[in-house]
C-alpha cells in the first residue's frame, strides 16, 4: 500500500533517522516503536504528507494517497474546546459529507452507531471538556470508525488512558485490522506490541529495523535506555 | 434618569442613532469572529491586523481625503497584504505566525502615522486612530451594514469547516491539503474586512476591542459554541449601547468609551463567570482553609 524508498525523516531539513526502506502492505498492522526523538511521530506526519521527507521517496500503490483516518496525540488536542461529543464524532462524516451540505440521515445514523460502539451513548450531548482522558480517546476512536478509511494512522493512542479503556480500544484496533484496514500505530507499550502486532518498525538514530515482531522486538531494549537516562 | 442616559440621546440626535445602528451591526459580525480568534489561540492577530490596515487607510486619505471608500479599500488591501506576507514568512522561516505578525504590524503602524502626518492635521490623525462618531453618515452606516451581513453569510456557509479546522487542523489537512489554507485565508480576509468596517467609528486602534473583549467575556460563561457566540454578540451589543451613551453623556471619544465598557464586562466575567469564577474559587479556597484551621 505504501512503499518507502531510502526515506530520511526529519523536520525542516534536519534528519532524525537513517535511510528507511520497506513496505506497509495492504491490510497489515504495524507498530512503530523507538525511544523519544527517534522520529515516530515524524514518520506518521510524513505518511500523512503533513511533512516532506528530508530525502527519499514515499510511493503509494494507486498513485495518490488513500483516504486516511488519523488519530493525533491526545496532548495536541484542545480539550477545553466548546463542542459536544456528538459534534466531534460527526466530524468523521467529512469528507464524505462535503464541507457545506448538511448531514444526511445516513450520516447521523452512523454517528449514533459509532458513539454507541465506543460506549459513550449516554454522554453524546456532553461538552468535551467534561470527559476524562479515556473517554476523550473513545470519542476520537468513534470518529475514526465513521471514517472507515483504508489507511488508519494512530499516534500513541494509549497515552493518558486507563487500563480498561486501553483494553477496549486495542480490541477496536484489532477489529479494524480484521476488517482489512491498514493500521500503523506509534506505541510505547512493548507488551501490547508483542501480543497484538504482527509487524514492527523500530526507529533508532543509527539503524532502523523493520519486520516480523518476533525478530525485531528483541533488538529493542527500553530498559537499557532508561538506565542511561537515569544515570 | 435611565431614560435620560440610555435612550434620549439616540432619540434626539441623528448621528447618535446612526452610530448606534452601525455599532450594533458591527457587534453582530465581529463578536463571532473574535470568538474563533480566541479558540484558534491567535487572539493577538486581530490586534496586529488592526494596526496593519493603517498604512492603507493613510494612502487612501492622502489620495482622496476623508473618503470612506478610498480609505476602506486602502485599509483592506493593506490588511490582506500583511496577513499574506506574515503567513508566507512564517511558513518559509522558523518564525511563528504571531512573531512575524508582530514584526509587520509595528512597522505598519509607524508607517501609517507617518503618512497621515505628512499632510493631515493632528485632529485627522486622532480620528483615524480612535474613531469619531460624527463621521458616521448614512453612507458609512450602510457600508458597515453590508460588511456585517456579508460576514455573517460567509461565516454561516463556512461554519462546519471553520469549526473542524479550529478544533483539529491536521484532521482536515490529511484528506484535503488545501482546505485548511483556504479556510484560514477566508477567515483572515473576513477579519480584515470587519476591522475596516470598524475603524470609522471606533478607530483603527480600538476596533479590535469590540471584537475580542465580548468574545473573551463570553468564554468565561458559556459551555457550547453556539451559546458562546450568541453571548459574545449580546455582550458586544450591550457594550456598544452603554459605551455610546456614556461617551455622549461625558463628552468622551466613542471608541475608548465602548472598549472600556467592554473591559468592565470582561473583568466582571473573569471574576464571576461560571467557567472562570475567580471569586468562587477564591471563596472555596477560603472555606476549605478555614475548615482546616478549625
Amino acid at each position: 500500500m505504501i512503499e518507502l524508498q531510502q526515506v530520511v525523516l526529519g523536520y525542516q531539513g534536519r534528519a532524525v533517522t537513517s535511510p528507511l526502506s520497506g513496505k506497509f502492505c495492504a491490510g497489515s498492522m504495524t507498530a512503530v516503536i523507538g525511544a523519544n526523538g527517534t522520529g515516530k511521530s515524524t514518520l506518521l506526519k510524513t505518511l500523512l504528507r503533513l511533512h516532506a521527507p528530508v530525502s527519499g521517496r514515499v510511493e503509494y500503490t494507486h498513485g495518490a494517497a488513500p483516504r486516511t483516518a488519523w488519530l493525533p496525540q491526545l496532548a495536541d488536542m484542545d480539550r477545553q474546546f466548546p463542542a459536544t461529543v456528538y459534534d466531534v464524532v460527526s466530524m468523521g462524516s467529512w469528507p464524505a459529507s462535503g464541507l457545506f451540505s448538511s448531514l444526511t440521515r445516513r450520516h447521523r445514523e452512523l454517528v449514533a452507531q459509532a458513539i454507541d460502539r465506543v460506549g459513550l451513548s449516554e454522554m453524546y450531548k456532553q461538552p468535551i471538556e467534561t470527559l476524562s482522558g479515556g473517554q476523550f480517546q473513545r470519542m476520537l476512536f468513534a470518529r475514526l470508525l465513521i471514517q472507515d478509511a483504508p489507511l488508519v494512522l494512530l499516534d500513541e493512542p494509549f497515552t493518558g488512558v486507563d487500563a480498561q479503556t486501553t483494553h477496549f480500544l486495542m480490541a477496536l484496533i484489532r477489529q479494524m485490522h480484521e476488517a482489512g484496514q491498514t493500521v500503523i500505530t506509534v506505541l510505547h507499550d512493548n507488551e501490547l506490541v508483542e501480543r497484538f502486532f504482527p509487524e514492527v518498525l523500530l526507529l533508532g538514530p543509527d539503524a532502523c529495523h523493520w519486520g516480523a515482531t518476533q525478530q525485531v522486538l528483541p533488538r529493542y531494549n527500553p530498559l537499557g535506555l532508561n538506565l542511561v537516562l537515569s544515570a | 434618569m435611565i431614560y435620560h442616559f440610555l435612550i434620549e440621546p439616540f432619540i434626539d440626535y441623528g448621528f447618535m442613532r446612526r452610530a448606534l445602528v452601525a455599532c450594533l451591526a458591527l457587534s453582530i459580525s465581529t463578536a463571532p469572529l473574535g470568538f474563533f480568534l480566541l479558540l484558534r489561540r491567535i487572539s493577538l492577530v486581530g490586534d496586529a491586523l488592526s494596526h496593519a490596515i493603517l498604512p492603507g487607510v493613510a494612502v487612501g486619505y492622502l489620495l482622496a481625503g476623508m473618503s470612506l471608500v478610498a480609505m476602506g479599500i486602502g485599509g483592506f488591501v493593506a490588511g490582506v497584504l500583511v496577513a499574506l506576507i506574515s503567513g508566507l514568512v512564517s511558513s518559509r522561516t522558523n518564525l511563528k505566525e504571531d512573531a512575524s505578525f508582530a514584526g509587520f504590524y509595528l512597522g505598519s503602524l509607524a508607517l501609517g502615522v507617518t503618512l497621515i502626518s505628512l499632510r493631515g492635521s493632528s485632529v485627522d490623525l486622532l480620528h483615524l486612530l480612535f474613531g469619531s462618531i460624527l463621521a458616521v453618515d448614512s453612507q458609512a452606516t450602510l457600508f458597515v451594514g453590508v460588511i456585517a451581513s456579508v460576514t455573517l453569510l460567509i461565516l454561516a456557509a463556512l461554519y462546519r469547516g471553520l469549526v473542524m479546522e479550529t478544533f483539529d487542523r491536521s484532521f482536515l489537512q490529511v484528506n484535503n491539503r488545501f482546505a485548511p489554507h483556504l479556510i484560514h485565508g477566508v477567515f483572515l480576509a473576513l477579519l480584515v474586512l470587519n476591522l475596516v468596517a470598524g475603524f470609522q467609528i471606533l478607530g483603527t486602534l480600538m476596533s479590535v476591542g469590540l471584537m475580542m473583549l465580548p468574545a473573551v467575556s463570553a468564554r468565561c460563561w458559556a459551555k457550547t459554541l453556539p451559546g458562546s457566540m450568541l453571548l459574545a454578540v449580546v455582550f458586544g451589543l450591550l457594550s456598544a449601547w452603554l459605551g455610546l451613551a456614556w461617551s455622549f453623556a461625558a463628552a468622551l471619544p466613542a471608541g475608548p468609551a465602548i472598549v472600556l465598557t467592554a473591559s468592565v464586562g470582561f473583568f466582571i466575567s473573569i471574576l464571576f463567570g461560571s467557567r472562570s469564577g475567580l471569586v468562587r474559587s477564591l471563596f472555596k479556597g477560603w472555606i476549605t482553609t478555614s475548615k482546616e484551621i478549625k
